[in-house]
């Protein structure tokens, strides 16, 4: 395997997922690399760290979701090198 | 670099000198200030959480949309981040027109907005402990 991030595998994808606010409290970083297969979806990535943290199993649906700071649908494929994050319900203001 | 965002404390007046121009004639100005109390519980101080970046263009974008949908109207927009005291103001917004009528509408829609959809996000700290303001558990 190589290890230079800029090379894309043929199998997958890395992205990186930001978390904030009271995700960033349930699972205990800023962020995270993740090795995808090709074709993942943002509501993949939710649902994996649904089954990984006990205290988001109620949550079935994603939060807003944004890819490269633009607000998605959590149903938008990912792509190599993509920044990922999900947005708890925002108290700006 | 944030445009609209900063760690420090909020100078309404500094915010409202950037805008006002001498054909203006209203100048309205909003700002969010940090309670003791919310829905029933006392509140000691909050800590604001931003993706900054994403916050900081949300925010011009939120400017340019008012903007456009009030011509005439320019607007202005700071958000502190970090931990705020009691007191203290957390968001400001300065609106400038020729007229008042505009420029109240303007700044009521630009703090609306603001709190749609800018990714910010408050922990307050009570007597039991801290909360994310919006989150279910």
């Amino acid at each position: 395997m190589t290890s230079d991030p800029s090379i894309q595998s043929a199998t997958g994808i890395s992205v990186k997922l930001l978390l904030f606010a009271v995700l960033r409290d349930i699972v205990g970083a800023d962020e995270r690399d993740l090795d995808l297969p090709n074709g993942a979806t943002a509501d993949d990535v939710w649902q994996d760290l649904r089954r990984q943290h006990a205290s988001l199993e109620g949550y079935a649906t994603a939060p807003m979701t944004a890819i490269n700071m633009q607000y998605v649908k959590s149903s938008a494929v990912l792509q190599h090198g993509d920044e990922l994050a999900f947005i708890p319900p925002v108290s700006g203001g | 670099m944030s445009r609209h965002l900063t760690d420090d404390p909020i100078d309404v007046g500094e915010l409202a000198r950037a805008v006002l121009r001498s054909s203006d004639g209203g100048l309205v100005v909003f700002s969010g200030v940090v309670r003791d109390h919310h829905e029933g519980h006392a509140v000691e101080s909050i800590t604001y959480d931003g993706y900054r970046p994403m916050a900081d263009a949300e925010i011009a974008g939120v400017i340019e949309a008012v903007e456009t949908r009030y011509p005439g109207v320019r607007v202005a927009v700071i958000h502190r981040l970090g931990l705020i005291s009691v007191g203290e103001i957390s968001v400001a917004i300065a609106c400038v027109a020729a007229h008042r009528a505009e420029a109240f509408d303007a700044c009521r829609e630009v703090i609306d907005r603001i709190k749609e959809r800018v990714p910010i996000w408050k922990k307050e700290k009570t007597p039991d402990g801290e909360i994310w303001v919006g989150w279910q558990k």
